[in-house]
């Protein structure tokens, strides 16, 4: 008899990258082999916990022999391969692309690509004032979310997470065509009547702000959201045994969010109601600040 | 099982298993984030069987789900079994190899035949028989189960008959293959770990042995009693026979969390001194001579705690606690202080995990810094350069067996819930757990939700109109030992005959008021799953 041991595999594959050699396991993706070389690649619908859907292609790249630019994100990389990532040709792409989603979205919380729209030069206030925006009221229907669509880039993030690659509820799907294209629920029913389960997975991953945790958006209102204060603390849920790693994000002393790790061997970075926002208990229900 | 209590498995090998039997689980909603794991195995192939009297939001996605009657578990498995064997379909190299006890196991199951399995437990003979197929020929595969197994009066009996099913097929020991209790609780797998149990030491180490409790004399300088302890339930009845006339609780909400609440309430109330140690002045802190405020284990807390798959992870402090409020350790060594024990010095968290460490041989390989840096360790870990065990019981497949017995069939017989149905109380009732709720509410308890229905009575709809009820309408539910008030829901999901609730709500409808305590000798688990009740409508009450 033989003992079963757990399966490994480690097969390499060696591309080069801007002139340089890289090697990385098989199966990994250039935007992979650009993180292993040191390069930093702008991503927006790309999650490390989420399957590519090539929505955004901010991450594009020149691949040598390929006609046209390649998203980093998805492309596997290859052996042999020859990737560039800062042509003339992937700067003005990346550059446009920025400035595509700046001109009809509100990307001010869109943290992550406040620094890339700098580096490339995107202005996107050239596009004029009257560029489309959807320009509606605020969703707020329920305590624990809220939904703000002119700041949604359609990157599909929030669809994945609810749907097949982590939830499987699929109460969110994108409903429309053209301009018209939006995040929605079925028949566009509310949330709390839709087949939502709260477990905030799409606020998890939302990169724009769009969808929110109501606590952020209230402090936020208030003007009282401070993230460079706040500190954040790994920790595990308090309630079942599957043993889900939590990040508190403390600000004043107070629980204001909770996440997961994306890198996170039990959770990669998703969580359920209770573990998301079963913390209430802990907080003091007297506010603390003055 | 087989000697150290824990999950034999890793999530990550659910994903890659070939069939799973989901088996008195809710995990969809009790363990949503293990369900993750599960629905990527589906994704991947896997096919999935659930076995639960409710067709559940679990069962939703399986491919077959077996809607047995309640409490006809140890049939059904043993109906499996008896398949297996008469097609001839066991593995008896395995069986050979790394089991003992087989021949009278099979003597054992001879009476369950599919048509008496079939009888048994309301299964179709021809679903028993795709399911016992399907496991036994598959290449790997994993039986999972939680309190639908165990909150029974024959627990023990139910874990034995499906570990039973494991050994017949070889599906144990191997990636990808095993058993799988998940944990209800956070720490419930650490609290064992670490000897909260009345007849271990930790690490799993017997309290009986002599040689065990010498090592743990040496480093506390004080002899160990020999006895075994009491477990929760023996304790209650050493409280009736007014041999425990004082209780300790920390962290424990009995006084809400019983079957049979009103008798527990009672002796609880009896005792000479009731000390609670908790966060909230709870049910229980309330009828307390002594109350110590606690401050909250995993947010304002340094430590550990261990999950379903033998992980143990690092808990953190985030926020400072309110009051008075203190961490259990710092109350625990101010007692001992105050009662001379002064060697307990003034430890640490981590100075108490390195003693541990130092006593317990399968957590002797997992520092602070090496939970922190490889995202916890799964037990067994016994030395610094030990990566951690993703499975269990490896051992049966090896050539050698090490000297070792087999792991033994354990022959069970089928036996019904303590409490059988009469004209009186016709219906039966089980209890469980909702997705956005826990336990006895005493954390959920104030967490918004808006998919939260409250406590409320599931019931088939032809029961509701035999019974002329309609959908919200409060009812008086009665079973033998109390009588509650609380509104009904109309499931098409849940069998004619058979009624559901759940106890996250004490304060609005006091469920276990209603439960049966009658007990598993041997786990110290009382039947929550099965009591019998009837259903009348409120006098006067306007429908």
């Amino acid at each position: 008899m033989t003992i079963a041991e757990v399966p490994q595999t480690e097969t390499m594959v060696t591309l080069t990258i801007d002139g340089a050699a890289v090697t990385v396991p098989e199966g990994s993706t250039v935007l992979d082999a650009c993180s292993a070389a040191g390069i930093d690649t702008p991503t927006l619908c790309y999650a490390e916990n989420l399957t590519p859907v090539n929505a955004c292609r901010v991450c594009v790249v020149e691949q040598e022999g390929s006609r046209t630019l390649v998203p980093s994100c998805s492309r596997q990389a290859e052996p042999d391969m020859e990737i560039k990532t800062d042509t003339e040709r992937v700067r003005h792409s990346r550059k446009m692309v920025l400035e595509f989603l700046g001109s009809g979205v509100d990307l001010s919380q869109a943290d992550q690509l406040h620094g890339w729209m700098d580096h490339y030069g995107a202005e996107p206030d050239r596009y004029g004032s009257d560029a489309i925006r959807i320009n509606e009221d605020v969703k707020i229907q329920d305590s624990l979310y809220i939904r703000d669509y002119d700041k949604c880039v359609l990157c599909y993030k929030c669809v994945e997470a609810c749907g097949d690659d982590a939830q499987m509820t699929f109460a969110i799907a994108v409903s429309g065509r053209g301009f018209d294209a939006r995040i929605s629920t079925e028949f566009d029913v509310t949330l709390p009547d839709s087949a939502c389960v709260y477990c905030g997975n799409c606020v998890g991953v939302c990169p724009t702000g769009a969808i929110q945790f109501k606590t952020e958006y209230d402090l936020r209102e208030a003007d009282d959201w401070r993230p460079e204060e706040q500190s954040v603390t790994q920790t595990v849920c308090s309630y079942c045994g599957v043993g889900c790693n939590l990040e508190l994000h403390v600000q004043d002393e107070k629980i204001v969010k909770v996440t997961s790790p994306a890198d996170h061997s039990v959770t990669h970075g998703h969580l359920c109601i209770k573990g998301r926002f079963g913390w209430t208990y802990v907080q003091p229900t007297i506010e603390r600040r003055p | 099982m087989f000697g150290a209590g824990g999950g034999t498995v890793s999530y990550k090998e659910i994903e890659e298993t070939d069939v799973i039997l989901l088996w008195g689980s809710n995990a969809r909603e009790a363990h949503p984030i293990f369900f993750h794991h599960l629905m990527q195995g589906l994704q991947n192939g896997a096919r999935m069987y659930a076995v639960d009297p409710r067709r559940t939001s679990s069962a939703k996605f399986a491919d077959l789900w077996l809607g047995l009657e309640l409490g006809s578990d140890v049939a059904l498995a043993n109906t499996v079994a008896n398949y297996i064997v008469n097609n001839d379909l066991h593995n008896k190299a395995f069986i050979e190899h790394s089991t003992s006890g087989f021949d009278a196991y099979v003597d054992s199951l001879a009476e369950y035949t599919l048509e008496r399995g079939e009888e048994l437990t309301g299964v179709p003979a021809a679903a028993i028989a795709e399911m016992a197929r399907t496991y036994a020929t598959a290449e790997t595969a994993q039986i999972l189960w939680t309190l639908g197994i165990t909150e029974h009066h024959n627990a023990v009996d139910n874990v034995l008959a499906l570990c039973n099913l494991a050994l017949l097929t070889g599906h144990v020991g191997r990636w990808g293959s095993g058993l799988v209790p998940l944990r209800g609780q956070n720490n419930v797998q650490g609290g064992g770990d670490m000897g909260a149990l009345p007849n271990k030491l930790p690490g799993f180490q017997n309290v009986s042995d002599p040689d065990h409790r010498a090592k743990f004399e040496a480093v506390y300088g004080r002899p160990i009693p020999p006895e075994e302890g009491l477990h929760l339930t023996l304790m209650f009845e050493a409280m009736e026979r007014g041999e425990i006339t004082a209780a300790y609780v920390i962290g424990e909400n009995p006084a809400d969390s019983e079957a049979d609440i009103a008798h527990a309430r009672k002796l609880l109330r009896g005792l000479d001194l009731l000390v609670v140690q908790d966060i909230f002045l709870t049910r229980t802190a309330e009828l307390a001579d002594v109350v110590l405020p606690a401050s909250v284990g995993w947010a304002e807390c340094e430590g550990t705690v261990t999950s379903s798959e033998r992980r143990v992870q690092r808990v953190r402090a985030a926020v400072p606690p309110p009051g008075l409020a203190r961490h259990d350790q710092d109350i625990l060594r101010d007692l001992a202080h105050a009662m001379g024990y002064v060697e307990w010095g003034n430890p640490s968290s981590e100075d108490l995990w390195e003693e541990l460490r130092s006593l317990s041989p399968m957590h002797g390989g997992m520092t602070y810094a090496r939970l922190e840096s490889e995202s916890g360790l799964q037990w067994p870990c016994p030395d610094l350069d030990h990566p951690g065990s993703p499975f269990l019981h490896g051992w049966l497949w090896e050539d050698d067996l090490g000297g070792r017995a087999g792991a033994p069939f354990s022959p069970v017989v089928a036996q019904g819930p303590k409490e059988e149905l009469t004209e009186e109380f016709p219906l039966r009732l089980t209890t469980g757990r909702a997705l956005d709720s826990y336990n006895t509410g005493v954390q959920s308890g104030s967490m918004e939700s808006p998919i939260r229905y409250g406590n409320a009575l599931d019931m088939n709809p032809a029961d509701a109109d035999r019974l002329q009820l309609s959908d919200g309408e409060t009812v008086k539910v009665t079973s033998p030992r109390g009588t509650v008030d609380m509104p009904i829901r109309i499931q098409p999901d849940i069998p004619v005959g058979l009624t559901f609730t759940t106890f996250h709500f004490p304060e609005l409808v006091d469920t276990n008021l209603l439960t049966n305590d009658a007990w598993d000798k041997r786990s110290g688990t009382a039947e929550f799953k099965a009591a019998a009740i009837r259903v009348d409508k409120l006098v006067g009450a306007a429908s």
